[in-house]
This record gives C-alpha cells, structure tokens and sequence, in this order.
C-alpha cells in the first residue's frame, strides 16, 4: 500500500512547527501504523535526517504512551482503539494522512508528535487514590463491595491516562479523565473517608494545570480508546457539587478562571 | 586484594524456614523514625516493584528520588500484565495454603529458586490482595460481594485474584496512586524522562546514579544512601517479544559493570501463545491468554510445506501434536515444553503461516461442542483482538500462534535481604534474579514484584542505612566524575560514528541471532558460534550506527542506540551462562541434555545451584560465581507431564 503522510515537525517547545510531507510506498497491510512510522523512520535515518519522535511502548493499548491526531482524530478512525492498534489495513490505498500531536493548551509540545502530559499526573497527586500506609490494610474479606459496583468501578479504572479526551475537547479539558478516577473511588466502600476532598481536590488541580471545562460536546467519549462513558462526566459535576455544599475542604474560595486568548 | 569467593552467600537467617521471615524482622536493626528523614534512598523504575518501594519507603519517612525513563510512572510495562496475582488466601475452602503455594513455586521452577525467598513470597500474598483491596483495585468480586478467583496453569488451586484481563493495569495503578501521594506531600521527588546510564560505586557502596535527561540530553548525578533498582527484563534482547518497546537492559548491565554480579541470565521464559509475526517490520509481539488453550486444540498439517487452507485439511491428515505427545496434559502442556514442541514441528517445516512459524489453535471443535454463546462469553474480547491484529476472523479460521520471549527470570543476584553483590545496591521485581527459578509460573510476576516494593524491601533496607551515617548530598568526587565522564564519552562516540545503518537494523540481527542461538532450545555449537558473532555484530554497530543529531537534545535514536549498546555486550554473558550450565531446567533446555522421550533432564548433582558472573573487564571472561541451592524443606523430584 501507499500512502502519502503529513506529519507535525517541531523541533522543540519553544521553536515553531510545520507539517511536512512524507510519501511511503510498498507498505504491509498488516502493519500498524507505528510500525508504518517506523519504516519511514528507518529510511530517514538512512537518508542522515531525524526521524520523527513520536511517544510509543507498550503497542498493544495499554499503556497509553501513543497520542496522536490522525486526520483529525486522536487515536484515529477507528473507535475504542489506541494509534498502536490501528494497522493500516484500516486505511484506503494510497490514502492521504495527516498526522498531528495533541493538541491542548495543558500539552506542550516537546518534540514533533511528542507533548508533555505531566499535567495528568498533576491532577492525580491532587487526590486520586486511597490514602493508606502499606501494612495498614484489613483483611481483604472484611468489606464487602458489591458486585455491581466492583464492575462499574472497573469501567470506570481502565482509563489509560493517554489524554485523547483532551485533545478531543474543544475547551482542552480533562473531565472524562478526572471523572473517570473520581468515580472509581466514589463507588467503593474504601474511597468513602477522602471522597469530599478527593473531587474538590482533583478539580482545582485541573484548573490550575490549564485544562478547560466540559461545555457537553462529548468529543471526549467519541475518542476514548479505552470507551470511558460520558455519564461519569456527569458523576464528577455531581461529585464536586455535593463536596462544594457541603464542605470546608477548599483550600480557598473557588474563583473564576483567568482567561487566556 | 583478597581473591574473590566463587561461592556466594545468600546470608538466609537460620531457624525453621515457616519462621525466618517473621525472626528476621523481630532481630533487624532499624532506623528511628526521626532518623529516616535524613536518608535519601534512590529507586530507578516505577513499575510494580519501582513505585510501590518508593512509596512504602516515603511512607516510612525516607526521602525518595523516583525516575522512569517514561513520560509518567503509569506507563512501566507492569500496566500490560493480563492474567492475575497468585495468593494463598484459601478463600476457595479447595485447600490452599502458604505451604502449597511455596510448593508449587518451587516446583514450577523446577528446583532452582531458594527455598526460604519462595517461602516468604508465599506469605506475603496474602498481605499484597489485603493492601490492593484497601487501594480501591475493582478486583473481579462475586454476586456476594467477595473476591473471585480462578486457576492457573502448574496448581490445583483457585488462586488467582484478578481484575479482568487488565489485572497489571489496575495493580499498577493503585502503586502509581501511591507514589503519587507521596509525591504530592513532597516525600518523592519524581524525576520523568531521565534514564540511569550508570551506577555510582565508591569505597565499594553503591553512593549514587548518572542520569540523562532525555528531553534535552542533560547529564546529571544523583546522590543517595542507598540505590534500589527496578528496572525490569531484558526480554526484549530477542528483539520480538511481548515487551514494550524500551524495556531495556541497561540500568541492570550497567550494575553488572560495577560490580553487582548477574545471576542465571540464561533462564529466559518463552510463552507459547503469542500471535506470530507477520513481516519484517514487526515491532513487537502479543500475548494471547494461556486460558484459550482450555478450548483451542493444537494442530499442523501431517505432510510438511502442505499450504492448503486449513479448513480444507481433513482430520486425519493433521497432526495435534501436543495431544499425541503429551496425551495427559495435551494441549495444557506447560509453558516451556509446549514452546519447544511448537518450534519442533515448524522446524520440520510443518509451520502454517505465510512465515513457516506458526501452528494452529483451533476452536471449531469447541464452538461446536459449547456453542458461540458460551464461548463468546469466555473468550470474545480475545477474538475481537485477534481479529483486530491480523485481520483474520477466529471464529471462521483457526487463529495461528507461535512461542515469544516474554519475561527472564535472571537478573541481578541478590541475597535474602535483595541486596546485591555491591553494599547499599538493591533490586526488585524482575531486575533481580528473582524467586522464580528456571521457569515462572502465571500470575506470579505481579506477586513477586508487589512483595519485593510493598512489604521486603523497606524492611531490610533499614539494617543497611541503620549501619551508615547519613551522606551529604554532594556530588563532587573521583567516583562521580569518572562515572559521569564515561558516560559523555560513550555518549559522543555513540554520535560521532556517523554511519548510515538505522539501529533497528543491527537489534534485529541480534535477537535473530539469540532467538537461534539461545532462545527456545540451545546447544553446544549454536551457543559457540553465537560467542563468535557477537563480538563481530558489536564491532559492526559500533562503526556504522546512525543516531541523527547531537547528544545535547531531545534525540530518541541516541535512547535507543544506547540500549541496543548494552544488550550487543550483555548478549555474551547469557550466552555463556547458557553455555555453562550443562543440564537443562524449566526454560533452559540443552539439546544435549534430553531424556531419551526428548525432555529436559536436570543434573542436581552439580547444577543445583544460581550460577553467577561477575564482570571482570571488557576483554575478559567474567567470573561465574555460584550459590549452592540447599534443599531442605522439599525433596528434589523430577516433573513428569506425560
């Protein structure tokens, strides 16, 4: 198959970007579409130019290292998929690609396709776990958590931490991801005694960190490779609007965000 | 100098071995907990064992330095693990025990682990699922709200607990949860993209780390009391294997070189249901579930090089090798012997596949027999991935699998403190050499590396720093200058070669050549022509790699050139590893060491024991050191499948 790709070059953070077109020709169909970077890689690198940096490791969905907009897409085409299970027998032959990193005003863009996301883990550190000291635990059988909420909290822990529903979002926010680890921990038994500033926690690190809010386009569940549903979105909203009734846990009065144009 | 012992000590405390572990930490020096803040420990990896140590240490009150090569500690390749964590807890009433699972580790590794680490991992278990459970892990559960369990291959128990097929994930992520709260009350400092390139040894104490920092190519030194490694396999050495992409060897080979000796590289586990490659480009290989194995049967084509359809191939012209072999265990034959069998048949060009290397895994026989219902139910969302991946439709045709290296049991020697051969160095998790053996069973990967991080390491660690005086933080000093220019030296040779040969090129030349050299089965001459290889393959790269650009930038070829680097060197130590141990056990299997039936046959008369090396130069031949493995609670005994 060929194909004729146009890929975001940036050298770094601070140096402007363009995109570049790259033709590849005689490629697999059953290569994904990292190994079809890959290819193209390895003939850059013969030719003595850089190859495009692009974050990847894992390659079967997990790990959440692989973020890229692909013809607008993150993650691409294909629903409920990562960009490293997207083989390009999912394309057209001899198809145009545009290839772009996320975009968000909370990712910044470190290297051709590659952002820094650290602005997740900011907002988990904020909160989003259970707060016990190893050895502290009871037996595992002293709780009983049932059934129905094991499954949905499930649902809600398989979110991957890539940032697609950023990149989705037309505000740049990270509500799907926040909702997806405050819901997890609202539906057990062991997330209870932090819940209040839990939320209240995790939301002002959003803010802080740059993320924007949910205005309902549900772009975000459009491009979760992992389906995270919208629904926790709403689970969040309510979470933090119990926690901001009932509680003295703000580290401060919550104001209105600054705004950047 | 004193001459070096040849024989280790793994330092085991005496009593009963149900005791030791319990004595141990009732008789351990500690640190005071107004103390523990003046010592900084530095762990390298934040997988399973990295994040989980460095959070249980900050926890305690030390002072962690955390690094991962990656963009966040979520994405250690600990996330990919699928079946589950394996747990004495009888909660099943089927008659589990700390006993039984001890028991079956040991077997498992056919008789090359040490008895009291197994032991001890067996009855910390239990403590890991009361800890995850705590975390708020959404663990499978049953409609009474209690956890579920199911089997795993080489036990007679239910003891696996698990959170769908994403049990690694979520056992990842309630360490990362961990870690990240002790980031957050300012415990850790947790240092993203940097990678260790060196150890830092002086007056014979590990003192610290060089690190680069990969988004600009900063190099950087790191002072500390002491030093945990967690850095994971080398799996991906065989360039295809399950691995994720920048699992490397560096940070445990770069200890080797100063002086942690390295045990049983060779013991590198193969698993046998993998979807095989596909072209020349593949990057890396999938796991499929052992569990499709209950249900799949295993076949190739009677006749060799018959390319005939496979639906179109009659019953009698097929050859379901494993049932045939095997006809007790069949198609549930062990990990290592159902790999070998796999790669006989293709080797007789019995392969399917458009590669030659593969072997069918057929369920029509049991679509038929449960219906599409039931069997959608227990394997859909492994047929959806199939699908996905090749493009072929399991349902209509046999799925196609072939062996791939999947996780090393060698590692960093350690004794039972995890200590390695160099004071204040430690390792966990499949870094070190581990409780595994010559084979790991399933589920006991995530067990291990939770044990080693969580409830070991913090423990021990103490008698070690209780035992030396705080050191400042300054990073002055021969032994870092000279480790920290070394490291600008390689990296600028590494630039300055100026080839043209991508260094994809030469990892895959590589692995090609240990895949058939030292993978699945090894030999006499095949190891031999591999020791001759090597060295040349090494001179190779080293005058034609290309790593475009400078090493002052963000350059992920240079990253990867350097691991590529480590593996061309450390390529030789396994091979002779594999070369030295004349029998074969659990993964290790020398062609020349077979029953007459063609399976492995230990020697416990003079192999019972951790075969060591210990780096002595770069034109040297490294010392092989030994731990002789004493064997008193179990008797030796030989495993028999048929």
């Amino acid at each position: 198959m060929d194909f004729t790709l146009r890929i975001w070059r940036q050298h770094g953070h601070d140096e402007p970007g363009t995109l570049v077109t790259y033709p590849v020709k005689g490629i697999s169909p059953d290569l994904s579409f990292l190994e079809m970077l890959d290819v193209l890689n390895e003939e850059l690198v013969g030719k003595g130019e850089a190859p495009i940096a692009f974050d990847h490791d894992c390659r079967e969905g997990i790990c959440g290292s692989c973020a890229m907009v692909i013809n607008g897409d993150p993650h691409g085409p294909l629903p409920g998929t990562t960009t490293c299970q997207l083989y390009m027998r999912h394309f057209r032959d001899g198809a145009d690609i545009t290839v772009e990193p996320w975009r968000a005003r909370a990712f910044p863009v470190l290297r051709d396709l590659i952002v820094d996301r650290g602005a997740l883990d900011r907002i988990i550190e904020a909160g989003g776990y259970v707060s016990v000291n190893t050895g502290a635990a009871p037996d595992a059988h002293a709780v009983t958590v049932a059934k129905q909420s094991a499954d949905a909290a499930f649902e809600a822990a398989a979110c991957i931490g890539c940032g697609a529903c950023v990149a989705a979002c037309p505000n740049g926010a990270a509500m799907l991801f926040a909702a997806a680890k405050v819901t997890q921990l609202a539906l057990l038994p062991q997330g209870q005694p932090e819940r209040i500033g839990r939320v209240i926690g995790m939301v002002e690190a959003m803010d802080a960190a740059g993320f924007g809010n949910c205005t309902n386009h549900y772009a975000c569940a459009e491009a979760c490779p992992k389906e995270i549903p919208i629904r926790f979105i709403a689970r969040l909203n309510r979470e933090f609007m119990v926690a901001a009734l009932t509680s003295r846990e703000f580290a401060e009065a919550p104001k209105p965000l600054e705004h950047e144009e | 100098m004193a001459e070096t012992p040849c024989i280790l000590d793994a330092r085991i405390p005496g009593g009963p071995l149900a005791d030791k572990w319990q004595r141990y930490q009732a008789d351990v020096k500690l640190v005071s907990p107004a103390n523990k803040r003046k010592y900084r420990v530095i762990v390298v990896g934040s997988g399973l064992a990295g994040a989980s140590a460095a959070a249980s240490l900050a926890e305690l009150g030390y002072q962690v330095d955390c690094f991962t090569f990656h963009d966040s500690p979520r994405r250690a390749h600990s996330v990919a693990a699928q079946g589950g964590i394996n747990a004495a807890k009888n909660y099943r009433n089927d008659g589990d025990s700390v006993e039984r699972l001890f028991r079956d580790t040991v077997k498992g590794g056919d008789y090359r682990s040490r008895e009291a680490n197994v032991y001890r991992l067996a009855e910390i278990s239990n403590q890991i699922i009361d800890h995850c459970v705590a975390q708020g892990i959404p663990f499978a559960r049953d409609y009474g709200g209690y956890l579920d369990n199911r089997s795993f291959g080489g036990a007679q128990v239910a003891r696996t607990f698990y959170a769908r097929g994403q049990t690694g994930q979520q056992l990842l992520l309630g360490a990362y949860g961990a870690l990240s709260r002790q980031i957050h009350a300012g415990q850790v400092r947790m240092h993203t993209r940097t990678e260790m390139l060196d150890l830092v040894v002086d007056n014979d104490r590990a003192q610290g780390i060089i690190t680069r920092r990969l988004t600009d190519g900063r190099i950087e030194r790191h002072r500390a009391d002491a030093v945990v490694l967690a850095t994971g396999g080398y799996s991906n050495i065989f360039y295809l294997s399950t691995n994720a992409i920048a699992c490397n060897v560096t940070a445990t080979y770069r200890a080797y070189r100063r002086g942690a000796c390295f045990a049983n590289p060779s013991f590198t586990q193969i698993h046998p249901t993998c979807i095989p490659a596909a072209e020349d480009h593949q990057s890396k290989l999938t796991l499929m579930s052992e569990s499709l194995r209950n249900d799949g049967r295993i076949w190739v084509p009677r006749a060799a090089h018959d390319d005939r359809p496979a639906s179109t191939i009659p019953d009698e012209e097929r050859d379901y090798y494993l049932e045939r072999l095997y006809p007790a265990y069949g198609n549930l034959s062990p990990r290592d012997i159902s790999s070998r069998a796999a790669k006989a048949v293709c080797d007789e060009g019995r392969g399917v596949g458009p590669t030659g290397h593969g072997v069918y895994l057929d369920f029509s026989e049991a679509i038929g027999r449960l219906g599409e219902k039931v069997m959608s139910d227990r394997y859909g969302n492994l047929f959806a991935m199939y699908e996905r991946i090749t493009g072929e439709d399991p349902w209509k045709v046999p799925m196609r699998i072939y062996p791939a290296a999947h996780y090393t049991m060698g590692g960093l020697w350690v004794d039972y403190e995890l200590t390695t051969t160099v004071p204040g160095l430690y390792a966990i998790g499949e870094a070190n050499f581990s409780d595994h053996g010559a084979n790991r069973l399933g589920a006991s990967a995530l067990m291990q590396g939770l044990a080693d991080g969580y409830f070991i390491l913090p423990i021990t660690i103490g008698r070690y720093l209780a035992g030396s005086t705080p050191a400042p933080s300054d990073t002055a000093g021969a032994a870092f200058d000279e480790a920290d220019s070394s490291i600008r030296e390689r990296l600028d040779r590494l630039v300055a070669t100026g080839g043209r040969t991508p260094v994809e090129t030469f990892h895959r030349r590589l692995g090609e050549l240990m895949w058939e050299h030292c993978g699945m089965s090894r030999e006499r001459s095949g190891l031999e022509t591999a020791l001759q290889e090597i060295p040349a393959l090494r001179e190779e790269f080293w005058d034609n790699i290309c790593v475009c650009g400078g090493s002052e930038e963000f350059n992920v070829v240079l990253e990867k050139a350097g691991r590529v680097a480590d593996y061309l060197e450390f390529a030789e130590v396994m091979v002779r590893d594999a070369l030295e141990r004349e029998e074969s056990c659990g993964a290790h299997f020398r062609v020349e060491h077979q029953t007459g039936g063609g399976e492995a046959k230990r020697d416990d008369e003079n192999f019972a024991h951790v075969a060591t090396w210990m780096y002595q130069g770069d034109d040297k031949v490294p010392l092989r050191r030994t731990e002789p493995l004493a064997f008193e609670h179990l008797a030796l005994a030989e495993r028999d499948y048929r």
